[in-house]
């Protein structure tokens, strides 16, 4: 492929000039771009402004492609049910059943927690959603993790609010616009999410990696006692989070934790839910292990 | 006009051919555009756990800048890349200054080797994505985050991978650029 013949401008002092300044003009840029990220990173909330009102702008595009996502995913789906249709329903049936015994197991426990939280005169104020949406975004081509959701401050969503869907926790509203809002994903490397062990208190934090993946590190340190295939939920010490969200599953253990899949895949996630920020831990987590224990119990039954 | 019967006999066809030239909007502008579509579209077409997406924005910039150099000025990486940066999540002003010295680094480049093939186009465009997906996360890192590099191996493969189609596209972009529709006086 031949490029256009000579690009130098002949002896015309003028596109001589103009060429010249042509080039000043993409180093000037490259100049306006140092500038803009020092001012970015010195304070990141500078352009936020300026970002929501994009996202808001390329929403009607997002909603779209939210739904045809959905229908492609769909499509697989079906693929994958004609090949492995009968190993599957054989599996289900018999997941069924051991279910269903535990499903009347947990019933009797959740009304006696009931009960018991009465004789105690615990409130426990189940949060109503704020708002609920599709994600609509991602910063799939960046190395942080942010989505788009297509409801903003109009809709009641303000800054800090967990996300979650109901698989579990997708992440935190980081920045509001009238009509969408940015969330920070738990999976991305500045997100810290406070988290225990589902059956008991093993306390740990859920640090994004980047990758789709959680690293884990336990609060107490010693023998690890995680195991693989460990659920972990948020424990809501610190008050980002209520306590009893499904966060992760244990995929494979290290020295001083374990890394873990996120449970909600954004990727697979139709609806997001936008909570209220909760106010604080609803127990001290020191005083009152069992408490804890059991409330964070019915919030995953839920 | 002599003989408006006989041409208006022979159909529409001849009549849209001839007298005609491109509009000087859609020469201009559809780089522009695809390119700013690129950058959005890299954000909502998958909601992804992890970078995956090859940055197509940027993608479609450099195959613009290969396939027609000189046709996008030195100093578009500074609107374009801005655009690129209110949606990609990286930290305000990456892309702008990114973009602008991969536009430089081509033009030496094209100075340097005034023939070459599609193979030696991809080469090069694959080293400078790489160096740009790298520097991405150096810069993301520097702002405020700890993603290791292997992170971003994936991406950087499937951007090499899809660039030849990228480029498909936007020679199919440039012929619709170029469409005689407007009439001349």
């Amino acid at each position: 492929m031949a490029p256009p013949a000579n690009r130098r401008p002949g002896h015309s002092r003028r596109a001589q000039y103009s060429s010249f300044f042509g080039y000043l003009a993409g180093v000037l840029g490259a100049l306006i771009g140092a500038v803009l990220l020092i001012l970015s990173i010195r304070n990141p909330g500078l352009f936020s402004g300026a970002q929501s009102a994009a996202t808001e702008a390329a929403e009607p595009a997002g909603s779209a492609s939210a739904v045809t996502r959905r229908a492609g995913r769909d499509i697989f789906s079906v693929l994958e049910g004609y090949v492995l249709a009968g190993s599957r329903y054989d599996k289900l049936n018999r997941e069924l059943k051991q279910a269903r015994s535990e499903l009347a197991e947990s019933k009797a426990i959740k009304a006696e927690n009931r009960r018991l939280k009465k004789l105690l005169t615990i409130v426990e104020d189940d949060p109503e959603p704020v708002a609920v949406s599709r994600l609509t975004g991602s910063s799939a081509a960046s190395s942080r993790r942010y989505a788009t959701i297509g409801v903003g401050f109009r809709h009641g969503v303000r800054d800090g609010m967990p996300v979650r869907s109901i698989l579990g926790i997708v992440g935190r509203v980081l920045q509001t616009g009238p009509g969408s809002a940015r969330v920070l994903l738990v999976t991305d490397t500045q997100s810290l999410v406070p988290v225990r062990r589902a059956q008991d208190d093993v306390a740990a934090f859920a640090q994004g990696r980047g990758d789709g993946t959680l690293q884990v590190r336990l609060i107490d340190l010693g023998v690890n006692p995680l195991k693989k295939g460990d659920i972990l939920v948020t424990s809501g010490a610190g008050g980002l989070y209520r306590t009893g969200i499904p966060v992760a599953v244990v995929t494979e253990l290290t020295p001083d934790g374990a890394q873990a899949r996120v449970l909600s895949d954004p990727a697979a996630t139709d609806y997001a839910i936008v909570e209220p920020i909760s106010i604080g831990p609803e127990t001290e987590p020191a005083s009152a292990n069992e408490q804890q224990a059991s409330g964070g119990a019915t919030d995953s039954e839920r | 006009m002599i003989m408006p019967p006989r041409i208006k006999a022979r159909g529409g066809k001849v009549r849209s051919k001839i007298n005609r030239a491109p509009s000087p909007v859609l020469a201009v502008g559809l780089p522009w555009l695809s390119i700013m579509i690129g950058s959005v579209l890299t954000t909502v077409l998958v909601i992804a756990s992890a970078p995956i997406m090859p940055p197509l924005g940027f993608l479609m910039y450099l195959a613009w800048r290969q396939l027609r150099p000189g046709l996008l000025p030195v100093w578009a990486g500074l609107p374009l890349g801005m655009i690129d940066d209110l949606y990609s999540g990286q930290p305000f002003g990456s892309a702008v200054l990114l973009w602008s010295i991969a536009t430089i680094v081509l033009d030496v480049f094209e100075v340097r080797v005034p023939w070459r093939q599609f193979i030696t186009d991809w080469l090069v465009a694959a080293a400078i994505t790489a160096t740009y997906a790298i520097a991405s996360l150096t810069l993301a890192n520097l702002a405020s985050g700890s993603t290791p590099v292997l992170t971003i191996v994936p991406q950087i493969i499937a951007s090499i991978l899809i660039y030849p189609l990228v480029c498909r596209l936007v020679a199919k972009i440039d012929q619709v650029r170029l469409i005689p529709i407007v009439e001349v006086d």
